[in-house]
């Protein structure tokens, strides 16, 4: 579905990303871990088409994407739910599921979605005229998720959905995003929280300064003695 | 009774600072640019104005309305070729641009047809005066006040209820957050433009309407009032901009009533140091430092 050979990315003069690869194919949950600042938002940011590539390719459902403007992105069915939530805050809950819907014109499959996300998120159904930037951390995670299934994403990117939530939460977040993937999103899953994010993948790949340094299938890299070493320690 | 008079000069001139003070704030609110070429686009409208009634005999209304146009497509203009290629440049380039751009339209327009003032037709709306509460109220006041009015509700229906303003409060919050929704970040930055600029048009009508006398160089000091009125109220902030350019229109207003009409100008100036000192996020505006 994604297939993604060796990008380059940069920031100025700073190499963010170095000879990238990596592939997710359909109904697959792949996650990319690796360590704060090792390239994961970056790749993110780059399918998206929120940073373009300067080296390599990227293929999603036989159709180069590199130079395509991130509506066109969106509009072939990638939804990024970004790092830090970034929901609107000046706008209610609401709106901000509207504005997920942004490109879609079906107002009856945009209404049927939106029932959708309030009831794998029913908190965002009580809450659906508050102002967003008076949420939760957990609710706002909720939230950015659910607008981005307002998309109705084929691919749905997610970066780093545990970062500051409480355990409980993560594990609510986490059977959530297995729910999202039952029902035939394909996922490609950003973490720190290599532990959970290998139990729900199918396949890994771990991020180190901007390279790939290892892949493979999520429950031997679970066991793997140089994943646990350097990502799972203490857990 | 002087007093609900003075008042009702007051709303028609805070009017007038309303109009041009949106502008600066949504354009501020969402390119975090003092648009310094705003008062000359509200010139231009004036003149647009000035031109459609006198040249074309068209009646207030539909040369309200065409200088609104022409005012949208010249802010469009504006952006696409000054400001669109420096967004990811410093502040200070951006700022330069824009008090370079303004120079350009006042001394192109003096170029063209001199720098010599214009009158505006008097009684293009009926100008009567009536009594209220024993104050003579005359009727452009009025239409000023109501024509004022529907277009901050048009624009408040815009900005809230319809899709390009939900897509323009988006864009002014978290532009990368906006794209990844699909919106069009180019569109909605010109449509905003388009926005502001057809209300600084209509102020600059109105202006004429009000004042009669127009000039090449007449924006300079609305427009200076007016981002006064935007900062007072929160820059970035649209009913702010509204109750700033009241204020201000009535405080000048009352400055000149107690005998300091040549005060008038250096008011607003210490009302902005003011603002500066004591509440520099406006009265609107939320005192806490933008967050990273
Ligand atoms: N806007 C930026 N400008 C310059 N360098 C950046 C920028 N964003 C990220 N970087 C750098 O790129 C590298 C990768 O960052 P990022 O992709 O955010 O890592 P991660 O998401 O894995 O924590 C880091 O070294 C970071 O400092
Ligand atoms: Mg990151």
């Amino acid at each position: 579905m994604l297939k993604v050979e060796g990008i380059d990315v940069f920031y100025g003069n700073i190499q963010a990303l170095k000879n990238v690869s990596l592939t997710v194919e359909e109904k697959e949950i792949v996650t990319l871990i690796g360590a704060n600042g090792a390239g994961k938002t970056t790749l993110l940011k780059t399918l998206s088409g929120l940073l373009r590539p300067t080296a390599g390719t990227i293929q999603y459902l036989g159709e180069s994407i590199r130079v395509k403007p991130v509506q066109s992105i969106v509009k072939a069915g990638i939804s990024h739910v970004p790092e830090g939530r970034r929901v609107f805050a000046n706008m209610t809950v609401e709106e901000n599921l509207d504005l997920g819907a942004y490109l879609r014109k079906d107002k009856k499959g945009i209404k049927q979605d939106l029932d959708k996300v309030f009831s794998l998120f029913p908190i965002l159904h009580e809450r659906r005229n508050q102002l967003s930037g008076t949420l939760s951390g957990g609710e706002q995670q909720m939230l950015a998720i659910g607008r981005a299934l307002m998309a109705k994403p084929k691919l749905l990117l997610l970066d780093e959905p545990s970062m500051g939530l409480a355990p409980l939460l993560v594990k609510q977040i986490f059977n959530i995003i297995q729910e999202i993937n039952k029902d035939g999103t394909t996922i490609l899953l950003v973490e720190q929280n290599a532990h959970m994010a290998l139990s729900i993948a199918n396949r890994a790949y771990v991020i180190e300064t901007g390279s790939v340094v290892l892949s493979g299938n999520a429950s031997e890299m679970q066991n793997s003695e140089k994943v646990k070493e350097a990502y799972l320690g203490g857990i | 009774m002087e007093w609900i008079q003075q008042i009702v000069n007051g709303i028609s001139l805070g009017s007038i600072y309303a109009l041009i003070a949106l502008g600066y704030t949504m354009v501020y609110g969402i390119i975090k640019l003092i648009n310094f070429a705003h008062g000359d686009v509200f010139m231009i409208g004036s003149f647009v104005g000035f031109f459609a009634i006198t040249g074309w005999n068209l009646g207030f209304f539909p040369a309200l309305l065409l200088s609104m146009t022409v005012c949208a497509i010249l802010g469009v203009i504006i952006e696409r070729v000054a400001y669109k290629r420096l967004r990811n440049s410093t502040r200070i380039a951006a700022l330069i641009t824009a008090i370079g751009v303004s120079l350009l339209i006042e001394y192109v327009v003096i170029y063209f047809r001199g720098a010599q003032p214009e009158a505006y037709p008097k009684e293009i709306l009926p100008a009567k005066s009536f009594e209220l509460f024993g104050a003579k109220i005359d009727s452009q006041s009025l239409y000023i006040l109501l024509i004022t009015i529907v277009l901050m509700v048009l624009l408040q229906f815009i900005v809230h209820r319809t899709k390009i303003g939900k897509a323009m409060r988006a864009v002014s919050h978290d532009q990368d957050a906006a794209q990844l929704m699909g919106i069009n970040v180019d569109t909605t930055i010109s449509a905003t433009f388009a926005i502001g600029s057809a209300l600084a048009g209509a102020a600059g009508v109105i202006f004429g309407l009000y004042y009669i006398k127009i000039d090449p160089l007449m924006g300079i000091i609305p427009g200076l009032k007016a981002f006064i009125a935007a900062v007072l109220g929160g820059i970035g902030i649209i009913p702010g901009a509204m109750v700033g350019g009241f204020i201000l229109g009535i405080v000048e207003v009352i400055v000149s009533a107690f005998g300091f009409s040549s005060w008038r100008d250096a008011a607003a100036f210490i009302i902005l140091i003011l603002i500066l000192i004591f509440r520099p996020s406006g009265i609107f505006g939320k005192n806490t430092r933008e967050k990273v």
